[in-house]
C-alpha cells in the first residue's frame, strides 16, 4: 500500500495536470488533420513559439541538473548554461528559416527534398528516435527521481505516471496541445527561476560583491571546506589521472553548440508557425528568455553553494548528493514549504513537458517519415492514416522509454545523458541539414553515410568511453562527450560519401527549387484557416 | 481537411527565379552576413573551452573583486549572443525587402 501525503507539492502539480489536460481537451478538437495534429495548424505566434522552444529546451535536466552541476561542481557546470545558450546562434543563422521554407513536419522533409525519399527518411527517422530517445529516457530517470523524493511514489510508479500523462497529451492533444503545455510551463519555469534568483541575491543584501566573495569561498553554511566555485576544473580539465582532461571541455562545448541545431524536438517546433519571418522571430524570442534563464543559474546554482548545507541535500543511489535535489532543496530553504511545493511543480511540469514534446518528434517522424514515405511510397493509404501510425508510435515510444528509465534506475546522471544525445544531434542531423540547403553536389549516398556514420561513431564512442562499459581508469575512449571526434566524421561520412559515389544529375538539378524554395520561402505550406 | 489552392503561384518557374540576378543578390547578401557572423559567434565561443581547459590557471586571475577571467568570458558570450541576434533580426529586414520584390515579379496575387 502506497503512503502519499496530500502535501502542497503534490496539490500544486495535480493543479498543473488539471489545467493541461483542459488544454488537451480542447485541443484534441482542433487536432484533425495531419497539418493540425502534428504542426498546430502552423497557427502558433513567435512568441508563443519562442516560449514553447525555450520550455522544449530548459528540460528538468537543465533546471535541475545544471542547477545541480554548478552548485556541486561549480564553473564547470556553467559551462553548459553558456553552450545551451549559444547554440541558437546556429539555430538562427544556419537552420531554422531554411527548415519552415522547405520542410513540412519533420527535419526529413527538407533532406528529401532532392534527394532519395527512401533511404534519406530511413535514416533520418532512426536518427530522430535515436536522439529522441537518449533525451528521453534521461527526462524519464530525472522524473522517477524526483517524484520518488519530493512526493514519495516509488521510482517506477512514479516514472510509469509521468509516461501514461504524456501519452494522454501526444495522443489526444497532438503537437498544440503539446505548444501549449510547454508555453505554460516555461512561464512557470522563468517565474520560479526569478523568484528564487531574488531570494538567493536577497540572503546576499542585493550586493554582487557580496555574491561573489561569497561564491569564491562556498562552504555549504560550513559544512564543507571552502573551495572557489568561479574557478574552471572541478568537474574536466587535464589532470595527472586524466591528461586528456582539457579536451572534455572543448569536445563538450562542440556537442553544446552544434547539437541544438540538431534536435528533432526543436526543430520541428519552426513547423509550427505560419511562415519563415515568424520562425526567424521565435528564435529570437527564446534567445532572449533562455539566455535570461541560463544567466540565473548564476545566482541559484553558484548561489545554493554559499546557502545549503551539504547534509540538506538527499543521497542518490550511489550514496553521494544528489545534484538533481538542488533547487527544490534550496527553495525550502529559503521560501518555506509553500515555495518548495511550486518550484517541485514546476519541476513535474517542466519534465511532463518535455517527455510530450519529445515523444511528439519520435511519433511524427515515425509516422510521416518512416511508416508513410517509406513504406507507403508517400501516400497515405485511408484518411487520417499517418495521424493514427503517430499515436500508435507514440504508445511505444512511450513504452520503451518508461521501461530502459525503469532498468536504468536513478543513479545514472540526466545531464549526461542529455549531453550524449546533443553530440548524436550534432554529428549526424547537423551535417546533413547544412549540406542539403548549402552544397549542390550533395546526394543521397553522402546524406545516408553521413548519417550512419554521425550516428554510429557517436553511440560508439559513448560505450567505449567511461559514460559506457568502462571505468574512467580503463576506457578505450578518455573523453566524457564524444563529439570532438564525431561531429567531424559526421561532416567527412557526408563528404566523402558524395565525393566517391556517382553525380546525382537528378538531385543537382532540383538544388535550384530547393535554393529558391529554401531562401525565399515561395511555395512552403501555409498556416491552415479556420483559426 | 480542406486545402484552398492557391491560383497563380501553383507552379513556380523554379529554374528562372534561381537564375534571377535579383536571387542571385539575396543569396549573396544574406551569405555575406551569415558565413562571417558563424565564423566570428564560433570562434568566439571556442575560445572559451580551449582557454579554460589549456589555460585554466590564466583564466582564474580575479579581475572584478573575486570574479575572474573565466566568469567574465563566460558572461561575455551572453552579450555575444543577444548582440549577433540582434544584428541578424537588423540585416534580415533588409533581406525580406529584397526577398517580397523578387517574389512579386513572380507571384500574382
Amino acid at each position: 500500500m502506497l503512503a502519499i501525503a496530500i502535501t502542497p507539492a503534490l496539490g500544486m502539480f495535480l493543479a498543473f495536470v488539471a489545467l493541461t489536460l483542459v488544454i488537451t481537451y480542447f485541443s484534441a478538437r482542433k487536432a484533425t488533420g495531419s497539418a493540425a495534429y502534428f504542426a498546430a495548424g502552423r497557427s502558433i505566434k513567435g512568441w508563443q513559439n519562442g516560449l514553447a522552444v525555450a520550455g522544449d529546451y530548459m528540460s528538468a535536466a537543465s533546471f535541475l541538473g545544471i542547477s545541480g552541476l554548478i552548485c556541486l561542481k561549480g564553473y564547470d557546470g556553467f559551462m553548459y548554461s553558456v553552450g545551451f545558450l549559444v547554440a541558437y546562434l546556429t539555430v538562427l543563422l544556419l537552420v531554422a528559416e531554411p527548415l519552415r521554407n522547405a520542410g513540412k513536419y519533420t527535419m526529413a522533409d527538407l533532406l528529401a527534398y532532392r534527394l532519395k525519399q527512401r533511404p534519406v527518411r530511413a535514416m533520418a527517422s532512426l536518427s530522430t528516435l535515436t536522439v529522441s530517445t537518449f533525451y528521453m529516457v534521461a527526462q524519464m530517470v530525472g522524473a522517477g527521481g524526483i517524484i520518488e523524493q519530493l512526493i514519495g511514489v516509488p521510482f517506477a510508479p512514479a516514472v510509469i505516471g509521468v509516461g501514461v500523462l504524456m501519452l494522454v497529451y501526444v495522443v489526444f492533444g497532438g503537437m498544440l496541445a503539446t505548444t501549449w503545455v510547454q508555453i505554460i510551463k516555461a512561464i512557470l519555469l522563468m517565474g520560479g527561476a526569478f523568484a528564487l534568483s531574488w531570494m538567493v541575491l536577497q540572503k546576499h543584501d542585493f550586493s554582487m560583491t557580496s555574491f561573489f566573495n561569497h561564491v569564491a569561498v562556498a562552504d555549504f553554511a560550513g559544512s564543507k571546506p571552502p573551495v572557489n566555485l568561479l574557478d574552471p576544473g572541478m568537474k574536466y580539465g587535464a589532470t595527472l589521472a586524466n591528461p586528456w582532461g582539457a579536451w572534455d571541455f572543448i569536445s563538450l562545448a562542440l556537442g553544446l553548440v552544434l547539437g541544438t541545431a540538431g534536435l528533432p524536438h526543436i526543430l520541428v517546433r519552426f513547423y509550427t508557425v505560419p511562415d519563415a519571418k515568424t520562425a526567424r522571430s521565435s528564435v529570437v524570442w527564446a534567445t532572449a528568455i533562455i539566455g535570461v534563464f541560463y544567466i540565473m543559474t548564476t545566482f541559484f546554482g553558484f548561489g545554493a553553494a554559499t546557502i545549503l548545507n551539504i547534509s540538506d541535500l538527499p543521497l542518490d543511489a550511489k550514496g553521494l548528493p544528489n545534484g538533481n535535489m538542488v533547487a527544490p532543496i534550496l527553495a525550502k530553504v529559503l521560501g518555506g514549504e509553500m515555495f518548495f511545493a511550486f518550484i517541485s511543480a514546476v519541476a513535474f511540469a517542466t519534465i511532463l513537458a518535455v517527455v510530450a514534446g519529445l515523444t511528439m518528434s519520435a511519433s511524427t517522424s515515425f509516422a510521416h517519415d518512416f511508416y508513410t514515405n517509406v513504406i507507403h511510397h508517400g501516400k497515405e493509404k485511408t484518411m487520417g492514416e499517418e495521424v493514427r501510425v503517430a499515436r500508435i508510435t507514440a504508445f511505444v515510444v512511450g513504452a520503451v522509454s518508461i521501461t530502459l528509465a525503469i532498468k536504468l534506475g536513478s543513479s545514472v546522471n540526466a545531464a549526461m545523458l542529455v549531453g550524449l544525445a546533443f553530440a548524436v544531434a550534432a554529428s549526424a542531423n547537423l551535417p546533413v541539414i547544412i549540406f542539403s540547403v548549402f552544397w549542390k553536389r550533395f546526394n543521397t549516398t553522402g546524406a545516408v553515410t553521413g548519417l550512419g556514420v554521425g550516428l554510429i561513431s557517436s553511440i560508439v564512442l559513448i560505450l567505449l568511453s567511461k559514460n559506457g562499459f568502462y571505468k574512467a581508469e580503463t576506457a578505450i575512449f578518455p573523453l566524457e562527450n564524444p563529439g570532438i571526434v564525431s561531429i567531424p566524421l559526421g561532416f567527412l561520412g557526408a563528404w566523402l560519401g558524395t565525393i566517391f559515389s556517382a553525380r546525382d544529375m537528378e538531385a543537382e538539378a532540383k538544388f535550384a527549387e530547393l535554393s529558391v524554395r529554401a531562401q525565399t520561402g515561395l511555395g512552403a505550406e501555409k498556416a491552415s484557416s479556420g483559426h | 481537411m480542406s486545402s484552398p489552392t492557391p491560383s497563380a503561384s501553383e507552379n513556380p518557374d523554379w529554374e528562372k527565379i534561381a537564375a534571377d540576378p535579383d536571387f542571385a543578390a539575396l543569396k549573396k547578401a544574406k551569405l555575406r552576413f551569415i558565413i562571417p557572423a558563424s565564423i566570428f559567434f564560433f570562434v568566439y565561443y571556442m575560445t572559451l573551452p580551449v582557454m579554460v581547459g589549456f589555460y585554466p590557471d590564466f583564466m582564474k586571475t580575479p579581475v572584478l573583486g573575486k570574479v575572474n577571467i573565466a566568469y567574465l568570458f563566460a558572461l561575455s558570450q551572453f552579450i555575444m549572443t543577444w548582440t549577433v541576434c540582434a544584428l541578424y533580426v537588423r540585416v534580415a529586414k533588409r533581406w525580406d525587402i529584397m526577398n517580397a520584390e523578387l517574389l512579386a515579379k513572380y507571384v500574382s496575387h
